[in-house]
Parts: C-alpha cells; structure tokens; sequence
C-alpha cells in the first residue's frame, strides 16, 4: 500500500457521497438498459463478432484504407491534413481558425480533442470555445475535464447542474426539472451557434469508400456545430476507419446498444465534402485532421487490440474501480478499463502505472465490450512491462522476492508456515483478527479470519498415498 | 469411503496456499467429495501456491520458474483439482501462456493444463456426481467469484450441486457475477478502492435475507465474511464443498 498521486485522487473521491450517488444514477441506468438490448437482440454475439473482424481487418490494412480515404475525402472537396502527434493536430486546427480569421469556435463533444488537448490550444491561441454538447457545456462551465467518454459531465448530479445553470446561463427561469434546464441551455446556446466562425466536431466512423465522416449523437447540437459556420474541422483518430457505410451501420448498432441501450442514437449524420453549388446550407471549407497520436506504435507494441474501441463506455459502466472512484481519479483523459489501457500510451507508464495494477482482472470489461477487446489481458500486459522496467515500489518487489523464495522450496514453507500461522492466531479473538502487523491494508477496513489451526499440508503429512 | 474401483481416476488435490493456511477444512472437504465421486485423491507433497501473486504483479519470469515447480509435481495425475476457481484458472488458463509456443515447458504447461479442474466443476461436468443424503436447513446465497466465472465458464455447476442438499434454500444474491473488490494483491494495494467494492457487495448480501453466504474461492469469501463480521453482520460464511461434504456444522469462516 503506497500513496500515490493515483491514490490521493481516488481517495478523495471515494469520499465524496454527491460523486458515488452521480455516478451509480449514470451508470446504474446504462448497465440495466444495455442488458435489456443486448437480451432483446438474439444475434448480438454473432454481431459482436463481426463488429471485431471489421476493425481487426481495418486494423491490419490501415494503409490500404487511409489512402482511400483520403482519395476519396479529397475528391469530395475535403482537405486532409496528418497530424502523427497532439501537438501537430492542435497547430492544424489553430492555425486554420487563424486563417479563416476565427474569434469564436463552436466545438461537438469527442474525446479525441480531449485527447489531444484542443481546449488549452484553442485557450492559448486567444480562441474563444464554446462547448455544445449539453453535459460538454455543464463542464465547460464547470471548469471541469470530461470523467467519462460518453457523459463527460456524469460526475455532476442534476441538482449541481441546476445550481451551475443558474449561476452563469442569462435567463436560467426555473430549473424544477431536467426539461427546464435543457431549455436554459438552449436559450443560452442558440445564438452562440449562429455566431461561430468555425465548427469543430469528432467522428464515429471515417468511411474510406465515400470519403465521408459519420458522427452520431443525441442532441442534434453536432449538426448545428457543423452546418452554420463557414469552416466545419473534424479531428479524428486513425483508427476510426471501416471501409464502407454499411460496415459502418454494422458497428453502430453494436455502439449505441452497448452506450445507452438505445437502438439507434436520435441523429447519424454524414459529412462529406464542403457545401456545394446548389446546397441551401452547409460549410464553404471542410477540413479533416487525421491523427496518430501513439495509434501506429500501439500496432507494433501488443496493443493492436486496443485499436478496435468504440469508445462505447461500457466498460466503464461496469467496472467496479470506476463505479467507485470515477473518471477523474484516473488522471487521464481515458477512464477506466479503456482508459487505464491508453492512458499509458499517451501519457507514459511511469506516470500511469497505478491504472493497469488498480483492477482486480474480474473481466466483466471484457465480457460487456461489444468488440471483444480483451482488457485484463492487455492491463496484464503493462504490468509485465512495469515490473520489468523496475517501476514497482521496491518494498513489493522485496516482499514478492522473498515469497517466491519460499514458494519454490516447500521445506522451507512449510517451516515458515508452521511459524506464521500461531503467531498470527495470538492476534485473533473469536476467530477473527482485528488488527496484526503488516496486515494493514486488510484489516484496516474488514476482519481477518484467524488460521483454524495447523495447515493442511501439516495435518495430511502422514496421509497414505492412494493405492 | 475408499472404495474406489480400479478404473477411478487418480487425482492430485492442488489445495491452494490459503485453504492449506486459514482454513484447511476446505481441504478436507474437497477430499471427502472427491471420494464420494469415485476418485483416487492424492496431496502432492511439494505443492504451495500456484503463484498468482507474482503472475498478477507482472512478474513473469517468477510466475515462470513458480509453474514450472508446480507442473513438476501435478503431471503424474490423471487429474489435478483446485479448490478455487481463480486458481485453477491460474494453471489452467495462465500456465500455458507462460512458456513460448513449440518449447518443451509450454506442452508440459498445456497438458496439466487440459487435465485441471475446478472443484465444483469438476464432481459436476467431470464425475457427474450429486449429492446424496445431505442436509442443511439454512437460506443460503451464491457469489460467483470472477475468475472461475468467465475463465472457466463455472456458474450452474455449484448451484446444480446444491440444490441437491436437503433443506438449504438458495436466495439470489443480487450482482452476483459482479466482482466482490477481492482481487488477490489488489486488495492490499489498494484498500480503499477494495473496500468500497465490498461494502456495496456486503449491502447486496444483508438484502438477500440469507443466513449464510456460499462460494467457490476462499480469498474472495474471506474478503466478504471479514467485511461482513467488522459490520456486525450475523451471515455467516462457508466455502460450497464444506456444505456439500456435510462438514458445515462447525464454525464459518472467521468462527
Ligand atoms: S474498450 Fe470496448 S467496452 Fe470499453 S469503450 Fe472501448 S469498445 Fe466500449
């Protein structure tokens, strides 16, 4: 047990009961309808599979399918343009918004620009972001970083929502129901759309074979990022390719049964290619930036697997470590099993290490993940390279060493066992030990139960063997 | 009790290092249950731990050289059974994982591995055995504990081996595929987290109204029973084979 800057995170929101309530109202919710779906759809676990050789397939020819892409994107009008870091996505973004003389930025939620830290390049460019994606703007003004990838703001109950509206929207009126604040929003946000110089939006799917960029969301807030200004940016990860519509179509339905437990989320929208003559509407520029961003190394690292997510959330949905301490704790801009996966890659194991070892490898991530991404065993993976690039505290590595020592020759366990076990008995009562030395971590917050005795390896040594 | 025919299989008891130190009953048990469903039980004598501890803490040169010892003395068995899921799963699952395809060790790891059971799994898929004049008038509730659940596929066997004891009601426990916080070295390393884990698995016990809790994985039932006895609780806590061996009329875990 050592206190890290994970562990002082995660402390603290284990004590904070308006988190935990949060959090179970989000995630308790997604948990019963995603089972609900998945039990009304009898092929899910064929569709599953499919949705795994699409990306495994993308995956293993992702050259083959960039290029198409982006033949194909620019063909449609479309400007390409290849980040392989952050810091080059967030230059391509700023220096478009400078050059279409951009005061104001309306941006639709997506965790890629979270990833690459676009707010702070927009921030620091002197670019003014407006956030509208409901839960994105309740952070916004929060101050706050997304805690989930697809409720950024899950961390907020309704009633500090109410309390933030009315702090900062102009005309708040009341906030009695959930509907009463979606109008404040709406009202606050309407004319920020209209205004903005430039769109910015994610993808959920890039489509090779039209070159075209599908987004899905709920409100309708990313077709009125994209539509009205003169310049519409999407920043996307390499990964999101499949190389048709229809592949595409296969593996939404798996992401917003998994997300929500909806069928189908209230607007699939296709982007492709800038407003052309006769259009009543749409963007006179269309750029897209590609990024790598760590994406090509996860291919040759062991992490190709990884490079199949959705970004569905439910494996955050179900984890028992993020049902506790949520997506801040995390520290990263990925939470939970997802998360402790990637995080690591884009920040550094030395600074991520807690992540991958604070699971208890239960599999239930795995089990839910609609594309089958086996996340112990790749969590499994950064332990073995944290223990082999000497990260662990040295006290487990001296503890772990001299238990294999012993575990390896069982006379001497044996030995240290028939001297453990009395010695830990003098500190049980009733059965139970409440408190003994080095046995903290446990008994700090649950009893011990005392050895009933002799081990069994004792009690049986002079067992005959089985005829 | 030893009555086995001579076809019956030889079977090497892998007790794992927390039944052979907190609660050897479970052990014994395992023996009596193993013997009931025809088997020739045997205790390999250098057995320890299957090492899980260092497996899970990324150190896989020492879960290597821990499998290897371990391999070495189950091979002479027809069959090897663990009683806990986690740690058949460990040799059943893990081991072959350990040894680079095509040596020497990996065929040693896979064909231990392929011959490792569950115990629970084990009397019910393997020796089709069912309990008989066994009785316990208790309301009892399961916990699937993760591992021997989705590595090994173990959820109708104890439940079916159960139901066939005389007067033991089982309740459905409310989550109970979901993880209990337990988590081998996790629980040290991260008390805390643990702890709110088992709370809440605590608070699905207490509302299941059962007067004892049932599983198939000592670490996991001490995480729970010791939670449960530090709230006051009055379940109580026994691993399925001592209920199933009729040798659950003395104290529960913890006493
Ligand atoms: S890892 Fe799987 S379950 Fe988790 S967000 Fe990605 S696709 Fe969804």
């Amino acid at each position: 047990m050592t206190t890290t800057a994970f562990t002082v995170r995660a402390d603290r929101a284990l004590a904070d009961p308006q988190l935990k309530l949060a959090i179970e109202r989000t995630t308790g919710t997604a948990r019963t309808k995603r089972a609900a779906a998945v039990a009304a759809w009898p092929e899910f676990a064929a569709a599953r599979m499919l949705g795994k050789d699409i990306k495994d397939h993308v995956i293993a020819h992702l050259g083959h399918y960039l290029a198409e892409f982006e033949r194909n994107a620019l063909a449609s009008g479309a400007k390409v343009h290849w980040a392989r870091n952050a810091r080059e996505a967030c230059d391509i973004v700023v220096s478009i918004c400078r050059d279409a003389g951009a005061r104001s930025v309306t941006r639709a939620k997506s965790m890629l620009g979270e990833e690459i830290g676009l707010p702070h390049a927009l921030a620091d460019a002197g670019i003014e972001r407006v956030e509208t994606d409901l839960a994105e703007h309740i952070i916004q003004l929060a101050g706050d970083p997304p805690s989930h990838i697809v409720w950024p703001a899950l961390h907020k109950t309704r009633e500090q929502v109410g309390e933030l509206f009315r702090a900062h929207h102009r005309d708040p009126g009341a906030m009695a129901t959930v509907e009463a604040m979606v109008a404040s929003a709406r009202r606050h946000l309407r004319g920020r759309f209209m205004a903005a110089d430039v769109g910015i939006s994610g993808a959920n799917f890039l489509i090779a074979d039209s070159g075209a960029v599908c987004t899905v969301t709920n409100e309708g807030n990313a077709e009125l990022t994209t539509t009205p200004p003169r310049v519409h940016i999407v920043t996307a990860g390499i990964e999101k390719l499949v190389p048709s519509t229809a592949h595409a179509m296969s593996l939404l339905r798996l992401l917003v049964r998994s997300a929500t437990g909806a069928e189908l989320t209230q607007y699939t929208t296709f982007h492709r290619g800038p407003k052309r003559a006769g259009d009543p509407d749409g963007p006179s520029e269309f750029h897209i930036v590609l990024v790598d961003n760590g994406r090509t190394r996860m291919l040759t690292d062991g992490l190709a697997d990884m490079l199949r997510c959705l970004r569905c959330g439910a494996c955050l949905n179900h984890c028992v470590v993020f049902r506790q301490i949520g997506g801040h704790a995390y520290g990263g801009t990925y939470p939970g099993p997802m998360g402790a996966v990637l995080t690591p890659v884009l920040d550094g194991l030395p600074l991520s290490q807690d992540l991958p070892r604070a699971c208890t490898l239960n599999g239930q991530c795995q089990e839910v993940c609609p594309v089958a991404i086996p996340l112990p065993t790749l969590l499994r993976g950064w332990r073995d390279r944290s223990w082999r690039e000497g990260l662990e505290p040295v006290s487990v590595r001296g503890f772990l060493g001299i238990w294999r020592f012993l575990v390896l020759h069982p006379a001497l366990y044996r030995l240290a066992t028939a001297a453990a076990l009395p010695a830990m008995r003098l500190f049980g009562r009733g059965g139970w030990i409440g408190w003994m030395p080095l046995a903290g971590g446990w008994t700090r917050h649950r009893d011990l139960p005392q050895p009933s005795g002799r081990s069994f390896m004792a009690q049986t040594r002079n067992r005959k063997p089985s005829a | 009790m030893s009555s086995a025919a001579a076809d019956a299989p030889r079977v090497g008891l892998f007790v794992t290092c927390l039944v052979d130190s907190i609660r050897p009953s479970i052990g014994f048990a395992a023996i009596a249950l193993l013997e009931a469903a025809g088997c020739r039980v045997d205790i390999p004598r250098r057995q320890t731990c299957c090492g899980q501890p260092a497996l899970n803490s990324g150190d896989r040169d020492g879960a290597a050289s821990i499998a290897q010892h371990t391999i070495a003395l189950l091979e002479p068995y027809d069959h090897v059974v663990v009683p806990s899921g986690s740690c058949a799963a460990t040799i059943r699952v893990h081991y072959p994982e350990l040894f680079e395809p095509g040596t020497a060790w990996h065929a040693r790891a896979v064909s231990v591995a392929n011959r490792t059971y569950e115990l629970l799994s084990y009397l019910s898929d393997i020796r089709r055995w069912v309990p008989e004049g066994v009785g316990m008038a208790a309301i009892a509730t399961y916990h699937d504990s993760c591992s021997g659940l989705r590595e090994l596929g173990i959820e109708a066997q104890p439940r079916r081996l159960l139901a066939g004891v005389a007067g033991l009601s089982l309740r459905k426990l409310e989550g109970s595929d979901t993880c209990c916080g337990f988590g081998g070295t996790f629980c040290v390393k991260y008390p805390a987290i643990s702890n709110a884990i088992v709370e809440e698995k605590a608070a699905h016990i207490e509302a299941a109204g059962a007067d004892i809790l049932l599983g198939g994985d000592l670490g996991c039932l001490m995480n729970m029973a010791g939670k449960l006895h530090r709230q006051g609780s009055r379940v109580r806590a026994y691993h399925a084979a001592e209920v199933l061996a009729g040798m659950a009329g003395g104290p529960a875990i913890g006493g």
